[in-house]
């Protein structure tokens, strides 16, 4: 008998459907995972099943939960999910109560579920469970980090000892090596108690590595379910072949020319200063002495954990902020950073990471797009709105959606008039933050084909920034991998990711999740 | 139109509010008397064909007092509006902007000027000056200084992470372009809110001012002036309070209507552009 | 924690140095001549200058200032001209009204507005929470000292069961001292309440929509609980700065309430200052308002502290 059934779920938010027709079950210690996108309806799936819809979501159809269905009476449903459920969300940075200590917030999850109440050495022992040193107890959350928070979260989770955990994107939101440790610890907790699994996410390979079963949802509906293998390798839709071929990028066949050095860091440092008021503490050494070449026409790539320094190394380069000590040397001239020579401002440019913030809603995308052009002088109205028409085609936009707003547009086709802005003053390097982790996986590749179709055809130089080492390893002539603000090891990413050297290269490796299919 | 139409409050408040509005300015060029005229004979009448709201103390129509003190009261409250705003959205937004030592002196600034509520500010420069409206004037003027900036400040804070803003500072932009092409029109619609909100307040601060004294002066009249009239002898006339009481409830009703549902017209539009999850 | 409170402690210092600065500036500088303006322009030079040697006006502004600012330390406000007085036991006499009745009207706000707020929030878009903000609605729109005047009508004159003015000092009758105090603090309480709901009943709107409730009902509370246990705590701390705030309006407020009930209180002591022109009173008077204002604003910084374990490691600007 299945732990957990649900048949013809379908949830409905006014005329909108985010479920539709929904059928699965999950047996007593299995894992079943549950593939999509954003807007798929995965996650609404997971709160109907749990009973924690939100208000003004109608459900139709039937969730069984031990044979038995969901209890309508609020307070039962709550006691049933609090002791034989448990759920872990997606953001750890919010999820726990700011007020209480977390030892406390432990124990809650035991006194409400369990007969016997909590006790201080249960939650010692959950804490030691999840890998957590017994002093964080007397903590408040804000002094853990993301990666801690979250195996908190896990720790409540299994407070009531419950039969079916499920998890809603427990990792997005951590750091690769992160990632890595917390999908093991789950996997690890449910096999020695012989817990069932939902798991739910958009990373195929991390579903893949822990469930037997998978599901992928598009558009509300359940469009392919079976065999993990079977469904990867295997996959009838064309949707879950397009996500399946998303997780191999192939790398562009044919080589551009490398030329000589454009940009070079010269032992750059960033120290911020402890600016409190009676103690000169320690300075926060961001970037430690990091020295590096970019040379025309290639692709440099900075990989490193949350917190390495990279994205400070990049925003010093731009001209965002400003070394402490040392220098850059762009085209012969040099600049510790927001120094930077007005006339080189537009041969650099800088791509950002997130689509949704990096337009000013109340302008049009002309205006956008068309900003940079500032800095180049003399130029009328006409030959601008020229030039930025330009700058979109040339990212396969159209040029009719010139006065469109930021809201009109989808996250890749941001992403497209993102890297047009950073285009349109025809630079000679082009900085890209993560250009394309905060996009949909099958958005993915259309973007990084775009980007490696510019640098072949304007002979751009790029230094990419990332920490996803697959669209490094597909996209990058030369990788450096910085830790603490260190360049640790360098070298080409077949050599690095084949034969690792660095302990925090091998790290990064390990952390890799097997391919999928 | 159509929006304005989806949101009750907000067109009740608005219409109300203008409805007041209207007849303030009306009262610069016609009353149904002149509010000077004193007619000892005709006084403490209740409301009638003639009089639509009565004579006061003096057998000045209170219709005609009703209308112009309106007027009194919005313009004194809209005028520290505009003083607060004007002067406090620069200072917030500086202070956002540039930080560092600006941000410092803002902030010690606002914490100055909110130790000192507007009874305070006009006790102060009464006893400089003497009583006026332009007392009370620059008295709740000065105290909307430290609120607008605090609002103006938070609102730019929230936005100047935003990468746009670090996408400007790459096209060449100094801080205060920055501050003025990017910043303000994303906070334009907390501050109009904010306004509406300091608008109700205001009349309600020109009202305890005139009352005490310390604010519009005879023979001009406000609201807050009838009421000082109608002190001494109110428990045996309660109406002469009570008219223009009741108009100062309303008009703050009417306002206060207005913001919240402006905050929520101009809200969700704000909200939808930067959090749209679907790619 | 010690770094944050000594911090806070010097800016209240400083605050109040600054204000101190300002008011005597305000009122010794600017008017030119104190001495003359006190006495108005038709009096005789003579009666000038014997109060200008008085005052001690011969010495420079900025001697005049620290003698008055050490003066205050130990307690000395000057002595009052009009009434040949020292300023501060004019003062201390009239604070033993108003503080009283700032302190009445603001248990009574938070003890009907809180619980009034929690309760809409709970009630969201049902009959009672619509009827309950429109009640707020109302509330806040209404000049507290005219909502004294009616008070005044109904259960003073109509109902005659509380007295319609004036005060009878605290060593002679406290139970009819109490009593002179009910409806001026009910006046000045209606407004706040009211705004102590609304903000009450928006903190908790929004704290119910954060990923920590959801958490609390994963573990397996019911919404209510969930709300009620985590919640409300979360949901104070906005209350609390908006408290803060508004004793401070309260404050100011009871200066124009105290006119309504005739009451012997700061705000009386100040009115009649002002029309007679006596510096030095006003000077003591306004001090004191100020530092009753920022003492709250400092208080409530450091009790928002003690709630929030973040805010004590946090480097302010």
């Amino acid at each position: 008998m299945s732990l957990l059934e649900a048949q013809g779920l379908s949830v409905r938010f006014g005329t909108q459907e985010a479920v539709a027709d929904v059928t699965f079950s999950v047996a007593p210690g299995e894992r079943f995972g549950i593939i999509g996108e954003s807007g798929s309806g995965k996650t609404m799936t997971a709160l109907a099943v749990s009973g924690l819809l939100p208000e003004g979501a109608a459900s139709e159809g039937s969730i069984r939960f031990d044979g038995q269905p969901l209890p309508a009476n609020e307070r039962a449903m709550a006691r049933l999910r609090g002791k034989r459920i448990g759920m872990v969300f997606q953001e750890p940075m919010t999820a726990l109560n700011p007020l209480m200590r977390i030892g406390a917030q432990i124990a809650e999850a035991m006194s409400i579920n369990l007969p016997e109440g909590a006790s201080a050495d249960a939650v010692m022992a959950l804490l030691d469970e999840v890998g957590l040193a017994s002093l964080h107890a007397a903590r408040f959350p804000h002094q853990l980090s993301g990666g801690q928070r979250q195996r908190v979260m896990i720790a409540m989770a299994l407070a009531s000892e419950p039969d079916l955990l499920i998890a809603d994107e427990p990792t997005s939101a951590l750091d690769l090596i992160t990632q890595r440790r917390v999908l093991d610890l789950i996997a690890e907790i449910c096999e020695r108690r012989g817990m069932a699994l939902l798991f739910i996410s958009h990373d195929l390979r991390a579903v893949a590595a822990l469930c037997s079963r998978v599901a992928v949802m598009h558009g509300g509906r359940m469009i392919e379910s079976g065999e993990t293998g079977a469904v990867f390798g295997a996959p009838r839709e064309s949707y879950t072949r397009r996500l399946v071929a998303a997780t191999r990028l192939q790398r562009e066949a044919d080589e551009p020319a490398i030329g000589t050095v454009l940009l070079a860091a010269e032992a750059v440092t960033r120290d911020y200063a402890d600016r409190r008021w009676f103690r000169r503490g320690p300075a926060l050494r961001a970037v430690d002495g990091v020295s590096l070449s970019a040379r025309q026409g290639e692709c440099l790539a900075i990989v490193g954990p949350s917190g390495c320094g990279k994205t400070t190394l990049a925003r010093m380069l731009v001209g965002l902020d400003t070394a402490t000590s040392g220098s850059f040397r762009f085209e012969g001239r040099s600049y510790r950073g927001a120094d930077l020579p007005a006339e080189l401002r537009r041969d650099l440019s800088l791509v950002f990471q997130d689509p949704f913030g990096s337009f000013d809603p109340r302008l049009t995308v002309a205006h956008s797009v068309g900003e940079p052009l500032r800095l180049e002088h003399g130029l009328d109205p006409a030959t601008r709105r020229r030039r930025v028409e330009e700058a979109l085609v040339d990212v396969g936009l159209d040029a009719a959606m010139l006065d469109r707003y930021p809201h009109e547009f989808s996250g890749g086709q941001r992403q497209r008039l993102a890297i047009a802005r950073a285009l349109v003053t025809r630079p000679k390097l082009v900085v890209l933050d993560e250009p394309v982790s905060a996009l949909d996986v099958s958005v993915r590749g259309e973007v990084l084909a775009l980007l490696a179709r510019l640098r072949a055809e304007h002979g751009l130089t790029y230094v990419l920034i990332s920490h996803d080492l697959d669209m490094v390893r597909t996209m990058a002539d030369r990788v450096l991998v910085m830790e603490a603000g260190r360049i640790v090891e360098e070298g080409r990413p077949e050599d690095l990711f084949d034969t690792p050297r660095h302990r925090l290269t091998r790290e990064l490796v390990a952390a890799r999740l097997p391919d999928v299919g | 139109m159509r929006r304005l139409l989806q949101h009750p409050s907000l067109a009740f408040g608005l219409g109300a509010t203008l409805l007041f509005v209207i007849a303030g300015l009306a009262s610069l060029v016609w009353t149904p008397y002149p509010i000077e005229q004193i007619n000892v004979a005709r006084r403490f009448l209740g409301p009638s064909p003639e009089h639509w709201l009565g004579t006061d103390n003096l057998g000045r129509d209170m219709l005609a007092l009703v209308m112009s003190g309106t007027f009194t009261s919005f313009r004194i409250a809209a005028l520290s509006v505009l003083i607060g705003a004007g002067i406090g959205v620069p200072l917030g937004l500086a202070a956002a902007v540039w930080g560092g030592a600006v941000e410092w002196v803002v902030l010690r600034l606002t914490d100055f000027m909110f130790a000192f509520p507007a009874v305070i500010v006009a006790i102060l420069i009464a006893t400089l000056l003497g009583p006026g409206d332009a007392n009370a004037v620059i008295a709740i003027g000065i105290f909307n200084i430290p609120v607008f900036a605090r609002v103006a400040r938070g609102g730019a804070m929230s936005i100047n992470t935003l990468d746009f803003v670090a996408a400007a500072r790459l096209a060449g932009l100094g801080n205060a372009a920055i501050a003025l092409r990017h910043l303000l029109p994303n906070i334009t619609s907390l501050i109009i809110v904010q306004g509406t909100i300091q608008l109700s307040l205001g009349i309600l601060a020109e009202a305890g001012l005139s009352y005490i004294g310390l604010g519009t002066q005879p023979p001009a009249t406000s609201l807050g002036l009838m009421l000082r009239d109608a002190q001494g002898m109110f428990l045996v006339h309660p109406w002469l309070t009570i008219v223009p009481g009741l108009a100062i409830v309303f008009i703050v009703i009417a306002l206060n209507l207005a913001g919240d549902g402006l905050r929520d017209a101009l809200d969700p539009r704000l909200r939808q552009g930067t959090n749209d999850v679907l790619a | 924690m010690t770094a944050f409170i000594i911090r806070r402690l010097i800016g209240f210092a400083v605050t109040l140095f600054l204000a101190a600065a300002a008011i005597f500036a305000v009122l010794n500088v600017l008017p030119g001549d104190p001495a003359q303006f006190t006495l108005g322009l038709n009096a005789s030079p003579r009666a000038v200058e014997q109060l200008r040697a008085q005052m001690g006006l011969d010495r420079p502004a900025l001697e005049r200032f620290f003698e008055w600012v050490f003066g205050m330390l130990h307690g000395d406000f000057g002595q009052s001209y009009t009434q040949r007085a020292p300023v501060a036991k004019l003062i201390w006499e009239r604070v033993g009204v108003t503080i009283p009745l700032a302190l009445m009207a603001m248990v009574i706000s938070a003890a009907v507005g809180l619980p009034l707020g929690i309760l809409a929030a709970r009630r969201r878009g049902k009959p009672l929470d619509t009827m309950l903000m429109v009640l707020a609605q109302t509330g806040i729109a209404i000049p507290n000292f005219w909502f004294g005047m009616m008070l005044t009508l109904v259960f003073a004159v109509g109902l005659r069961w509380l007295p319609p003015g004036g005060f009878t000092p605290w060593q002679e009758n406290p139970g009819l001292a109490f009593r002179s105090l009910i409806l001026p603090s009910l006046a000045l309480a209606l407004p706040q309440a009211s705004i102590l709901a609304r903000v009450m009943r928006t903190a908790l709107v929004d704290v119910t929509g954060q990923d920590f409730i959801r958490t609390a009902r994963a573990k397996g509370l019911t919404l209510g609980e969930a709300v009620w246990r985590h919640g409300v705590r979360n949901a104070l701390l906005p209350v609390l700065t908006i408290m803060g705030l508004q004793f401070a309006f309260l404050i100011a407020g009871t200066i124009i309430v105290e006119n309504v009930f005739y009451l012997p209180g700061l705000g009386r002591l100040i009115y009649t200052a002002v029309s007679e022109r006596d510096l030095v009173l006003v000077q003591g008077a306004t001090i004191i308002l100020v530092l009753a204002v920022t003492a709250t604003m400092l208080v409530t910084d450091l009790a928002y502290a003690l709630v929030d374990p973040r805010l004590r490691e946090r480097v302010a600007p």
